[in-house]
C-alpha cells in the first residue's frame, strides 16, 4: 500500500478486506472502509450487516481474522481498545459507557488521569484533581455543553447529558478519529438534539467523526457521506444529497443497486 | 425553584437536611456505632472504661486488617470468602518456619506474606484469566488454604520469637495500655483511604466495580488492576495474621474460620455496596468496630453468646437491604 498523490485527499482511517468470523457466522466478509479528514461519515446497514463488527475492528475491541487497517496511510494493528486510543481513535458506545457513581470530571479523565507535578505525581502517583477539574470545566464550556457542576455524580444526569459526557470525553482525547456507535439510540428527541449539536461542535473543531446510526433522518441531516454495509461488505458509499432516504434503505436491504 | 426551597422553614426540612448530611458524609455507620456504644454504656458503665475500649480494639484489629483487603475486593464488585483461612495459613507458615524449621523469624514472617499474596495472585488469575466468579474461586481457595494449614500444623505453635509477637506488646496511652496491634490498623486505614481517593489506581478500583465493561472500554487495564487488588488484599490478610499472632501469642491452625463472614460484615455494615463501585474504606473500620462493640458489649452485659451471631446476622441483612434500596432508587 503506497499512498498515492491523487487529487483526492488521503484517508485518515482506511480498511481493506476485513474478515471476521464468529464460529459459523460471518460478520465481516472482506469489507473496505475510508474516512476522510474533517468529515462526518455515517455507517448504516441492516441488523447483522456487520456494522458493529466493523466499528469494533476499527476501535480495537475485536481483532479481525484477515485484512488491514491503515491510519494516515500506515498499517496498524490494535490488540485492544487502549491501543486504538493510543493512536488517537476514540469510541463512544451506545451502552452509555460511563461510570455512574463517579463524577463528571473523573469520568472525563478516567484511564488518563493527570498526576501532580514532581515527586508527588511520579513517585507517590497522586492525582492532580484541581487541574482535572479546571481543564474539564474549560473544555466543556468550549463545547457549549452546560452542566452546573463538574463534581456531580454522572448518575444524577439525564441520559442525554450522560451521553454528552461520553461524546465530550472521546472528542477531548481523539487526535485522529471519534467513533460514535448509536450515540442517540437510548435517548428521546430533545436529548438527541443536544447530542447532535455536540457532534457538530466536535466536527467544527476539525475532528472527523464516524457515526453509526439506525436513525435515517439523523444520518441524512448530519452526515457528509454515508457508508452502506450489507452482508458483511461495503456495498456503496453515497452522499446524502444524491440519494433519498428511501434509496438508502433500498440499497441497505438489497432492493437497489449502485455502481 | 430556589425560592420555594428557601421559604420552606418547617421542621420537616430540618429533618431532611439532617438526613442529607448523614447521607452525604456517609455518617450512618458512625451513628450506629455511637448508638450501640451508648446502649451498652447504659447497660453497664464498665463498657466505656479505657481498659475495655483497649480490649475492643485488640479484639477487632485483626478482623479490621482483613476487612481492608475485603473492602478492596468488594469495591471491584468481587468477594473474597478465602481470607480468614488464607490468613490462618499465613500464621502457621510464619510460626512453624521460625519455631520448627529454624528459619530467621523475620524471614518467616516474610514467607507468610508470600503465601497469602500468592493466594491473592491465584484468586486474581482464576477470576481474570478463566473468568470464573469470585464467589466460586474463593470458595475453592478457602478449602485449599484450610487443607494446607492442617498439613503444615495440627496444633498451636507456641514459644514464638519476640519479633513475631511484637503486635502484642503494650504501650501506655490515655491512662491505660494499648497493644501495638490495636493501634496499627488506624494508620493502615488512613493510608488506604488516601490511596483510594487520590491515586489513579484507587479511582480505577471504584470504576471497575461501578461498571466493569465501561471501565474496560475507557481503557482501564481491568484485569491487571483486579489481580493487583487480590494480591494487595493478600498482603493485608498477612498483616491480619501477624496481628492475631501478637494477640494470642501463638500460631493457631484453627484461627480465622469465621473471619471471612466477619470481614464481609464489617464492609457491608460500613456502607460499601456489595454491587461494587460505591463505599468508603473508613466506613469499613467503623463497621469492624460496630461488630467488635456488639461482641464485647453483649459479653460484658452477660448475654448468651449466641445472640452475638444473631445480632450480627440482623445487622448484615439490614445493611444489605439499605444498599439494595438505595440502588433501586438510583435506577
Amino acid at each position: 500500500m503506497t499512498p498515492s498523490q491523487d487529487a483526492k485527499p488521503q484517508p485518515i482511517l482506511e480498511a481493506r478486506g476485513l474478515v471476521k468470523h464468529y464460529g459459523q457466522v460471518v460478520a465481516l466478509d472482506g469489507t473496505d472502509f475510508d474516512l476522510y479528514p474533517g468529515e462526518i461519515l455515517a455507517v448504516i446497514g441492516d441488523n447483522g450487516a456487520g456494522k458493529s463488527s466493523l466499528i469494533k475492528a476499527l476501535s480495537g475491541a475485536i481483532r479481525p481474522d484477515a485484512g488491514e487497517i491503515f491510519l494516515n496511510g500506515e498499517a496498524i494493528h490494535f490488540r485492544n481498545p487502549s491501543d486504538a486510543r493510543r493512536f488517537g481513535i476514540e469510541t463512544v458506545y451506545q451502552t452509555l459507557a460511563v461510570a455512574p457513581s463517579m463524577n463528571i470530571y473523573e469520568n472525563l479523565f478516567l484511564g488518563r488521569e493527570i498526576r501532580r507535578p514532581g515527586v508527588l505525581g511520579s513517585v507517590f502517583r497522586l492525582l492532580d484533581k484541581k487541574k482535572m477539574l479546571d481543564d474539564a470545566t474549560t473544555y466543556m464550556r468550549d463545547l457549549k455543553f452546560h452542566i452546573q457542576s463538574m463534581t456531580q455524580a454522572v448518575s444524577t444526569l439525564s441520559g442525554g447529558q450522560r451521553q454528552g459526557v461520553a461524546v465530550a470525553r472521546s472528542a477531548a482525547f481523539a487526535r485522529n478519529v471519534a467513533i460514535l456507535d448509536e450515540p442517540t439510540a437510548a435517548l428521546g428527541v430533545k436529548e438527541s438534539s443536544m447530542v447532535i449539536d455536540l457532534i457538530r461542535n466536535v466536527r467544527a473543531r476539525g475532528l472527523p467523526v464516524i457515526l453509526i446510526s439506525h436513525n435515517m433522518p439523523q444520518v441524512w441531516e448530519l452526515a457528509d457521506r454515508i457508508h452502506i454495509q450489507r452482508l458483511g461488505k461495503r456495498i456503496a458509499v453515497i452522499k446524502p444529497n444524491d440519494y433519498t432516504m428511501s434509496d438508502g434503505v433500498a440499497i441497505m436491504t438489497g432492493a437497489m443497486n449502485v455502481n | 425553584m430556589s425560592h420555594t426551597n428557601q421559604e420552606r422553614t418547617s421542621s420537616t426540612s430540618l429533618v431532611n437536611r439532617v438526613f442529607n448530611i448523614i447521607a452525604a458524609f456517609r455518617l450512618g455507620p458512625f451513628l450506629a456505632l455511637l448508638v450501640a456504644g451508648a446502649f451498652f454504656y447504659i447497660q453497664n458503665e464498665r463498657f466505656i472504661l479505657p481498659l475495655n475500649i483497649s480490649l475492643i480494639l485488640q479484639q477487632t484489629s485483626w478482623i479490621a486488617a482483613l476487612a481492608i483487603g475485603q473492602t478492596l475486593v468488594i469495591l471491584t464488585g468481587g468477594i473474597d470468602l478465602s481470607n480468614g483461612l488464607v490468613m490462618a495459613l499465613g500464621t502457621v507458615i510464619m510460626t512453624t518456619m521460625a519455631v520448627e524449621n529454624g528459619v530467621n523469624p523475620f524471614i518467616s514472617i516474610g514467607m507468610g506474606f508470600g503465601v497469602t499474596m500468592a493466594f491473592g495472585l491465584l484468586n486474581g488469575l482464576l477470576i481474570t484469566r478463566l473468568k470464573l466468579p469470585p464467589f466460586i474461586v474463593t470458595l475453592g481457595t478457602l478449602n485449599i488454604a484450610f487443607a494446607l494449614t492442617r498439613l503444615v500444623a495440627t496444633t498451636t505453635i507456641g514459644n514464638l520469637p519476640d519479633i513475631q509477637t511484637i503486635f502484642g506488646e503494650r504501650i501506655s496511652l490515655f491512662g491505660t495500655t494499648f497493644t501495638y496491634g490495636a493501634i496499627v490498623v488506624f494508620p493502615l486505614y488512613i493510608l488506604m483511604w488516601f490511596v483510594l481517593r487520590e491515586t489513579a489506581f484507587g479511582r480505577h478500583v471504584y470504576a471497575i466495580g461501578d461498571d466493569r465493561e465501561a471501565a474496560r472500554l475507557m481503557g482501564i487495564p481491568v484485569n491487571r488492576i483486579l489481580i493487583q487488588v487480590y494480591v494487595l488484599a493478600g498482603f493485608f490478610y498477612a498483616i491480619g495474621g501477624w496481628l492475631l499472632i501478637g494477640r494470642i501469642g501463638s500460631g493457631d491452625p484453627n484461627a480465622g474460620q469465621t473471619a471471612n463472614l466477619d470481614s464481609i460484615t464489617a464492609v457491608v455494615i460500613g456502607g460499601t455496596s456489595l454491587f461494587g463501585g460505591r463505599g468508603n474504606i473508613l466506613g469499613t473500620l467503623v463497621g469492624a468496630l460496630i461488630v467488635g462493640v456488639f461482641i464485647n458489649g453483649l459479653q460484658i452485659t452477660g448475654v448468651d453468646p449466641l445472640f452475638q451471631r444473631l445480632i450480627t446476622g440482623i445487622l448484615v441483612i439490614v445493611a444489605v437491604t439499605m444498599d439494595q434500596l438505595s440502588q433501586r432508587i438510583r435506577k
